[in-house]
């Protein structure tokens, strides 16, 4: 399917989908928390659509809000998507998991938990990946503090 | 007692006295220079890579460049056999415990080459990274410098060599434990 179709599809599902293109070869989907979770498992489940890998999760701090970038592909029909959620909640950034939708997603979210803080409900172990246990702050953060360790320039 | 330095020479003494030194001298330095030269043409490396740089220090083992030429015969995979860590690569803060206790297991004497930008100084990580040792030589005390990002294995090499030289000059008499007075610069 290509961009324009998919755009024309995804489009009559949830109304309020912001869609880009931003210079790059993936159409852009930027969707609002609430609805995360069910653009996700449509994404998955319809047939046309049928995003069946996740192969990219990553966390994202914009300065002003905190997000994530989901990459999906499909494996049948071989084209690309980006969904991006955000929000401006610094204190308690939360998104829903798509981790019951994509398995793999489990350990991405839980790196990002790590180095940006953001929660995912439902997630079935939401606890740091790569830092301590007992780790103050999440350093991927641009607002990330540590006067030992860092020399700012 | 000890040795005189200075002794009187007697009035019928036929030869020329030339003034020597310490005579021990002779012997300790002569067995210097055979243990110089055979430390420094036997130095086996650990197998020590942390990023990119162990690329380059492999590229320096292998048959075109060939550390092994210089004496660097094998690398090895335990602390116990080896004489040199090179520190190929960046040295983050979980890695650095890690890295002291394989410098701490190593039987002495032992030399420490820091190969590369984040070796040195942190290099690309040094600024707004929580995570990046500004230098491996917080960790444990330095030998030879190798500047470069990576550098290349002639560089390697030349640091090697130099490491060498370094060696050569060393004496039995004023051999010090290399993590005595070492300073990490906190």
């Amino acid at each position: 399917m290509t961009n324009e179709a998919l755009q024309n599809l995804i489009s009559t599902w949830i109304p309020e989908l912001e869609f880009t293109e931003e210079k790059s070869q993936f159409l852009n989907i930027t969707v609002q928390p609430e609805q995360l979770h069910q653009l996700m498992t449509q994404l998955k489940s319809n047939s046309e659509t049928n995003f069946d890998y996740l192969f990219c999760l990553t966390g994202v701090d914009w300065g002003a809000a905190l997000g994530v970038v989901y990459h999906l592909e499909s494996t049948t029909h071989r084209h690309q998507l980006v969904v991006k959620v955000k929000t401006e909640d610094r204190e308690n950034p939360t998104f829903d998991t798509v981790c019951d939708i994509w398995y793999t997603a489990e350990f991405h979210e839980r790196e990002v938990f790590d180095f940006f803080g953001v929660k995912f409900t439902n997630h079935p172990n939401l606890k740091r990946l790569f830092l301590t246990e007992e780790w103050d702050g999440y350093p991927l953060r641009k607002d990330y503090v540590d006067e030992i360790n860092m020399v700012i320039k | 007692m000890g040795v005189n330095n200075t002794p009187e020479i007697p009035a019928d003494f036929p030869g020329k006295v030339i003034p020597a030194g310490n005579g021990a001298n002779v012997i300790v330095t002569s067995l210097d220079q055979i243990i110089n030269w055979g430390r420094s043409n036997s130095l086996w490396s650990l197998y020590f890579g942390t990023s990119c740089c162990a690329i380059e220090m492999m590229q320096t083992g292998a048959a075109r460049h060939d550390y092994s030429r210089f004496g660097f015969e094998v690398a090895r995979p335990s602390p116990r056999q080896a004489d040199l860590i090179i520190i190929a690569g960046t040295i983050v803060n979980k890695m650095a415990p890690v890295l002291r206790r394989l410098y701490d297991q190593m039987a002495e004497p032992k030399y420490v080459i820091a190969m590369g930008a984040c070796a040195i100084s942190g290099g690309p990580f040094y600024y707004n990274s929580y995570s990046v040792v500004k230098g491996a030589d917080h960790v444990i005390p330095v030998d030879v410098y190798v500047p470069g990002c990576p550098p290349r294995p002639e560089a390697l090499l030349e640091g090697m060599l130099m490491l060498q030289a370094k060696i050569r000059t060393e004496s039995m008499k004023n051999k010090v434990f290399p993590i005595d007075g070492f300073d990490e610069g906190l």
